[in-house]
């Protein structure tokens, strides 16, 4: 089994750009992955994209090849599809295909059109990761999900809208220094607090925005990179995938989320790392509960517990275990297709040393990314490590 | 949207029945239970599924108000959500007799099914006891 490296990573700014077609999203995120790695395009064996909603969004099936294309590599190409893991998986199978040999060269990615459908259209666009029968047609939404798991966590262990809020503030304190994040602005306790309410208990600072972005990230074999003299510093040494239930209420627990568990352990054990060992992640904040949970799930934290290491300071910049140092997809900004890959993208620049946000980490050399789907129920984990 | 007019069979069945006060849960022969439609047990695979009657009285676990809906919704919000657990079972629906400021975990419900005051598309909903 060969080594993973990653050789090139690229991101669009994160944002509103309702114009923009998410073909000509990945074009400029694949171009800058291709500049940032030297690996020439011609090299490339296979294309993995990851897309939630483009039959919503742009009316478009069938991506895999249109993105290819767009890339400019001539190279069979897949869509994955897992609601907002999308690219997780992506990034997953292409590295199991480049560990087994089959490939020396491959893009992965990710993009999303969003917010051209409005926020009610967009509202109903992310419904659809839910069970439609039981859940949707009950008037369950996208962030009243989470706030079911909110309120249930807080009945479980504990903790409140405060404590959510710190979240919230600290990833937008993150974002500050990533130009390529959605909001570059502070905010404040209180305003997370006096926003309105999306669905009870989570405010609308409490959610990601809608975000229009693209990733792309091009990975070698360990042996191709040497060859070719490629700066390939970071390898991603472990890969796990958990699922759980569709429907939250058929889940024995509403707030916890075993499919990330089920991926952690499983990531941790294929690089041979513990929990202890990690310097710094990226997880996926949808919602501000979705940190809590996705840090209890991959033991960064007990069980119970999540719900105050913002606030009392254990994964801010200057914590213990700095968490979504790129601002999260709460203020980096969520274009679901694309978010799981530029979670690898920016975990790979921070190991690196090479983010904008690497000081706080300098001596970094393990670090996770967690990409989640609909409200767990797919999940994948991705460690990260400094290879030399 | 899927064709209006096409029922989805099995959930539709659900809803029929639980309007005439006969919902049920399907309980496989290791007592798994789960809802329709289902050809076999999500948890172990077992084909042979029983209905058995719903507990009447179920208790709300969870709950949110949404006041941001989905356009199908958009003249029912701000409306509450909650996941009410039957015992074998747990159900996601809507309050509907309630004023959603007054809605708590641990109420006792029974179902109700109701009908979206945008679409007039029928709602699986609770009322309280």
């Amino acid at each position: 089994m060969t080594g993973v490296r990653v050789a090139g990573t690229g991101l669009t700014p994160f944002g509103n750009a309702p114009e923009r077609t998410s073909r000509d999203l990945f074009a400029e995120a694949s171009s800058a992955a291709f500049a940032d790695s030297g690996v020439p395009r011609e090299d490339v064996e296979a294309v993995f994209y990851g897309n939630f909603m483009g039959e919503l969004a742009e009316h478009q099936g069938h991506q895999g090849p249109l993105m290819a294309e767009a890339a400019g590599v001539r190279a069979p190409a897949t869509r994955y599809e897992s609601a907002c893991a999308s690219s997780g998986m992506a990034v997953r199978d292409a590295v199991m295909r480049v560990r087994n040999g089959e490939h020396d060269v491959v893009l992965v990615g990710g993009a999303e059109r969003m917010t051209n459908l409005g926020t009610a259209g967009a509202t109903e666009a992310l419904a659809i990761a839910a069970d439609e029968l039981w859940e949707v047609r009950a008037g369950m939404t996208f962030p009243g999900a989470y706030a079911l798991m909110a309120k249930a966590y807080f009945d479980e262990f504990g903790g409140g809208r405060e404590d959510l809020a710190h979240v919230a503030v600290k990833n937008h304190e993150n974002a500050l220094p990533n130009e390529k994040a959605q909001y570059q602005k502070s905010i404040e306790v209180a305003e997370v607090l006096d926003a309105p309410t999306v669905s009870s208990p989570l405010s609308l600072y409490d959610a990601c925005p809608l975000s229009d972005g693209a990733s792309a990230l091009v990975l070698t074999s360990e042996a191709y990179a040497e060859e070719h003299d490629i700066d390939a510093p970071v390898a991603i040494t472990g890969t796990g995938q958990g699922g759980d239930r569709m429907a939250l209420h058929d889940r024995e627990f509403l707030a916890r989320s075993p499919a990330a568990r089920e991926a952690g352990e499983e990531a941790y054990a294929d690089a041979g790392i513990g929990a202890g060992d990690v310097d710094v992640a990226e997880v996926h904040d949808c919602f501000t509960i979705a940190e809590v949970l996705a840090l209890e799930a991959l033991d960064l934290e007990p069980v119970g517990e999540g719900i105050t290491a913002a606030r009392d300071g254990r994964t801010t910049a200057d914590g213990d275990t700095p968490i979504n140092l790129s601002g999260g997809l709460k203020a980096k900004g969520h274009p679901v297709g694309a978010t799981g890959a530029s979670q690898i993208a920016e975990v790979s620049k921070l190991l690196a040393g090479t983010h904008p946000n690497s000081e706080p980490v300098a001596d970094a050399t393990t670090g996770v990314a967690h990409n989640a789907g609909g409200t767990v129920a797919s999940a994948t984990v991705h460690v990260l490590e400094v290879a030399e | 949207m899927s064709d209006e007019s096409a029922r989805d069979a099995g959930f539709d069945d659900w809803l029929d029945a639980a309007e005439t006060g006969d919902a049920y849960y399907l309980e496989c022969p290791a007592g798994h239970t789960s809802l329709p439609p289902r050809r076999l047990c999500p948890t172990c695979g077992a084909a042979a599924l029983d209905e058995r009657p719903l507990p009447e009285t179920g208790e709300i676990e969870t709950f949110t108000v949404t006041h941001v809906p989905t356009p199908a919704f958009e003249d029912d919000a701000p409306y509450a959500t909650a996941i009410a657990d039957f015992g074998p079972i747990r159900v996601t629906g809507q309050v509907v007799d309630l004023d959603p400021d007054a809605v708590d975990t641990g109420l006792p419900v029974e179902l109700d099914v109701t009908s979206s005051e945008t679409t007039g598309e029928r709602v699986l909903g609770f009322k309280t006891v």
